[in-house]
């Protein structure tokens, strides 16, 4: 069984399904909509939760948040369904394929056998979209991949039921109800307020001053932990921000391109030139990830290559503290 | 980034030709997709992590052959898990799984309890006890 479904390979995984899902079911929306809409660019510093033994850096906001806020935005209705027993699991998802239904599933990355081996650790918060069945195995749309690919039933058990943090526990999602006629304007607004608003936050891990106080532990790293783990939390940092899904930048580029097609709509050339300042900003992010790269190579890092980051990324954190501003009044 | 700085490195690393889609720039400043293969600064950091992780794996070995944990320990690490993770597979308690790391409490363990170990890792119970003895 196979339904009829458009595979387009995207930047980020939980857009990516989003925007595929939308896509087909009528509704034209590019990832960078679903991005900006969804108000995904987000960063937060979790020094207390530790990820691969290194505290927990995100760029984004926490899974399944992105779709759902663009449903509210854009008056869709999504229906999630969440599982306690695989059984019942299939049972559900089989009964949307027969249903003419490709859904949306929340998996872990760990057993996904299509991923190379490097790229398999324990993630939970990856997204795919099934497609259609066949005695082995499930047709399975991965928006990360370059084109359509297969997961046998057993690994899609899985891959449902993986555990730890964020697990999905089978969860799946689909669209049941788009309007003819969605109001993208008023949805724009709202995500990029929302979007300010998280950036300037008046909260210490959070935004803007989230990656100062980064920026001010890089300094310490060194010292405090020795170089061996400062090197390694700071490796962390950069696959945070570069590792496939985030689109280059910690996603800044997606929200660039996000920004430029919101200037379109809204007629509005201010954001025209916000999204060249913000691709400038990406730029910055990878400049900074380069230098990062050469001190955990040589791995014989002095204190001052610690210095040097970290003044370049509250120089980062500076600019964009500016550019959330001026965004904030471009669209009042 | 402009689309023609979108790095195309190559890795020793990636086998499988994984290309990743990227946001970029073209000669008018508007944006495009394009595809990426590998740059390095991120293959770096990803071989960093994993010698990190051999080095791990390393560990636990020579510390079960040396009597000072529990062969739990080792395929923990081979399957890239944290304490947190394991306890969350098998449905323990994270103090009874650590536990379970000591070698005389392990040595005391029913077959019950050491499949659910041995599903996690995917290995039979004869595998979990000798296979990194033998």
């Amino acid at each position: 069984m196979e339904l009829t479904f458009t595979h387009h390979q995207s930047a980020h995984c939980e857009n990516g399904v989003a925007s595929n899902l939308l896509k087909n079911s009528g509704l034209n929306i590019s990832e960078p909509m679903v991005f900006g809409i969804g108000s995904g660019l987000f960063f937060v510093y979790l020094p207390f939760i530790k990820v691969n033994y290194a505290p927990a850096i995100s760029y984004r906001t926490l899974p399944g948040q992105i779709f759902n806020k663009v449903a509210t935005r854009l008056n869709l209705k999504i229906k999630r369904q969440k599982f306690s027993s695989p059984a019942n699991a299939n049972k559900a998802l089989d009964e949307n394929l027969k249903n003419n239904i490709p859904t949306g599933l929340q998996v872990g990355v760990y057993n996904l056998s299509y991923f190379p081996d490097e790229y398999r650790f324990h993630f939970n918060a990856h997204n795919l979209v099934v497609y259609g069945k066949t005695d082995k195995d499930y047709l399975i749309s991965d928006p990360v991949m370059e084109t359509v690919t297969t997961l046998t039933h057993e690994e899609l058990d899985k891959v449902r039921f993986a555990k730890g943090a964020f697990a999905p526990r089978g969860q799946m999602y689909y669209p049941i109800q788009i309007p003819n006629e969605v109001d993208l304007k008023s949805a724009i607004i709202k995500g990029i307020k929302n979007t300010c608003r998280d950036m300037l936050a008046p909260m210490p891990i959070v935004g803007v001053r989230g990656i100062k106080f980064v920026s001010k532990q890089i300094r310490k790293w060194p010292v405090k932990h020795g170089t061996k783990k400062a090197n390694h939390y700071l490796a962390q940092m950069v696959r945070m921000q570069e590792e496939i899904g985030t689109g280059g930048g910690g996603f800044r580029f997606i929200y660039a391109a996000f920004l430029q097609e919101a200037s379109v709509i809204l007629n509005n050339e201010e954001l025209k030139t916000l999204s060249k300042e913000m691709t400038q900003i990406g730029d910055s992010w990878r400049d900074f990830a380069v230098e990062a790269s050469r001190i955990y190579k040589n791995r014989s890092a002095k204190e001052d290559a610690y210095n040097t980051i970290a003044d370049e990324l509250l120089d980062i954190a500076n600019r964009e503290e500016i550019f959330f501003k001026k965004l904030k009044k471009a669209i009042s | 980034m402009e689309k023609d700085k979108v790095p195309q490195d190559q890795s020793n690393l990636t086998k499988n030709n994984v290309k990743e889609l990227l946001y970029a720039t073209d000669e008018n400043g508007n944006y495009t997709t394009t595809l990426s293969t590998v740059w390095e600064p991120k293959t770096i950091a990803l071989s960093n992590s994993i010698d990190e992780i051999n080095e791990r794996i390393a560990d636990a070995r020579q510390q079960v052959l040396d009597g000072e944990a529990s062969p739990i320990v080792y395929f923990m690490e081979i399957n890239k898990m944290d304490l947190t993770i394991l306890a969350s597979y098998v449905g323990f308690w994270k103090w009874r799984v650590k536990r379970h790391f000591k070698p005389s409490v392990f040595a005391s363990l029913n077959n019950k309890i050491l499949q659910k170990y041995a599903d996690t890792f995917e290995i039979s119970i004869e595998e979990l006890k000798n296979s990194i003895t033998k």
